[in-house]
């Protein structure tokens, strides 16, 4: 189950865009996640209120959007839509192509609330 | 690839990931910040600096990967015992508990490292990076890393290697790489092993588990191998000479 320790890197750099844009929290991120990157949305899901308790990141929506595997065929150039496991060319069935979606694994942006400028009466 | 130039971001997934894409969301009254950073970033920039560590002594890495049991100690055993003299082995050995694998190295007056991850699936950049503390490399030419037997997640973690190897071992079936996609499709070489049971598990179809690799695009060479009676061995070394001179050549060349 190493979606808690990819949650905690994700977490660690929430926190740094955060800090930088000097926000008090942080409401929605949103992640593409490709069939191929290796990790599983749901067990992502489970894993971030753990990761994220007690961060300026707490209780912000976790979006996950699910990226379609898609490749390029080598040999005739033409793109089709594959499984994961048969990433063969679908017009000319040729097996040499390249991956052109699929395996991505990308904090893509967050959503954040600024702090409010209050006034310091004396 | 890297995340800062944009070269993650392909011809199949900008129209989802530029402004105005799906992924581009803004409310109003709160910040949208676009960041466009993998979610193994730190892993990734960790495993870079271990590979220019690497690099600057001339060492190549390989990363073994497998299921629990397919029999890469064995091999590593094998391949101390046959390799020519002047390839200088290291080892850094992967497992959730216990010494034994490094014991098993060393017991063959190899330099080996033992990580013990606890419960960790994986071993990660970090792991190695401490462990590279422990080893000269000026004093070696290869240095293999057993990563933890597990063909799920050791996939998702650069360390720094140049070379991916995935055993598939024949007990185990052949239709593994249709299972596994994702560690199968990081393999730049898969060995099948425990090859002398081949007459034994007769499912086991070699030019099976070659048809599911060729499914996911898979151009990696395939070596039959057994650490036991030898055969295939003759290959596997040869694979590893041509990587020693291949990095040697690539290294030369970027200096000048």
């Amino acid at each position: 189950m190493h979606e808690l320790s990819i949650c905690q890197s994700l977490i660690k750099q929430i926190t740094s865009v955060a800090l930088e844009c000097s926000a008090q929290r942080v409401t929605s991120i949103t992640v593409a996640i490709g069939a191929l990157s290796g990790v599983e949305a749901e067990l992502l899901k489970n894993a971030y209120p753990i990761a994220s308790a007690g961060t300026v990141a707490e209780n912000a929506e976790l979006i996950i959007e699910a990226l379609p595997v898609r490749v390029k065929c080598n040999q005739c150039g033409s793109e089709s839509d594959a499984l994961p496991n048969k990433l063969v060319c679908k017009k000319c069935g040729d097996w040499r192509t390249t991956l052109l979606s699929g395996d991505e694994l990308m904090l893509m942006s967050v959503e954040l609330e600024k702090i409010q400028e209050t006034k310091v009466i004396h | 690839m890297c995340d800062t130039c944009g070269c993650n971001i392909t011809h199949g997934n900008e129209n989802l990931i530029r402004p105005g894409g799906k992924l581009e969301k803004t409310e109003s009254g709160k910040e949208a910040v676009t960041v466009l950073h993998s979610l193994l970033h730190e892993n990734d920039h960790t495993a870079q600096h271990n590979r220019e560590h690497f690099d600057q002594h001339n060492v190549l890495a390989i990363n073994l990967m497998s299921s629990p049991g397919a029999g890469k100690t064995s091999l590593l055993e094998a391949t101390i015992q046959q390799l020519d003299d002047n390839i200088r082995i290291a080892v850094i050995e992967g497992d959730l508990e216990t010494e034994n694998d490094a014991e098993r190295i060393r017991k063959h007056g190899v330099k080996a490292i033992q990580i013990t991850t606890g419960s960790a699936c994986h071993l990660d950049a970090h792991m190695i990076h401490q462990a590279l503390h422990n080893i000269n490399l000026a004093e070696f030419d290869v240095v293999f890393i057993e990563n933890v037997g597990n063909l799920v997640c050791p996939a998702s973690f650069d360390l720094g290697q140049h070379q991916n190897v995935v055993l598939l071992s024949v007990p185990e079936g052949d239709d593994k790489p249709a299972k596994y996609p994702v560690m199968f499709r990081t393999a730049d070489l898969v060995m099948i092993s425990k090859s002398d049971l081949l007459p034994v598990l007769d499912d086991f179809k070699v030019a099976k588990a070659k048809s599911y690799l060729r499914d996911i695009a898979s151009v990696a060479p395939i070596i039959e191998l057994s650490s036991k009676d030898k055969s295939g061995m003759p290959l596997w070394l040869d694979w590893i000479r041509q990587q020693v001179e291949k990095r040697k050549k690539h290294l030369e060349q970027s200096v000048d």
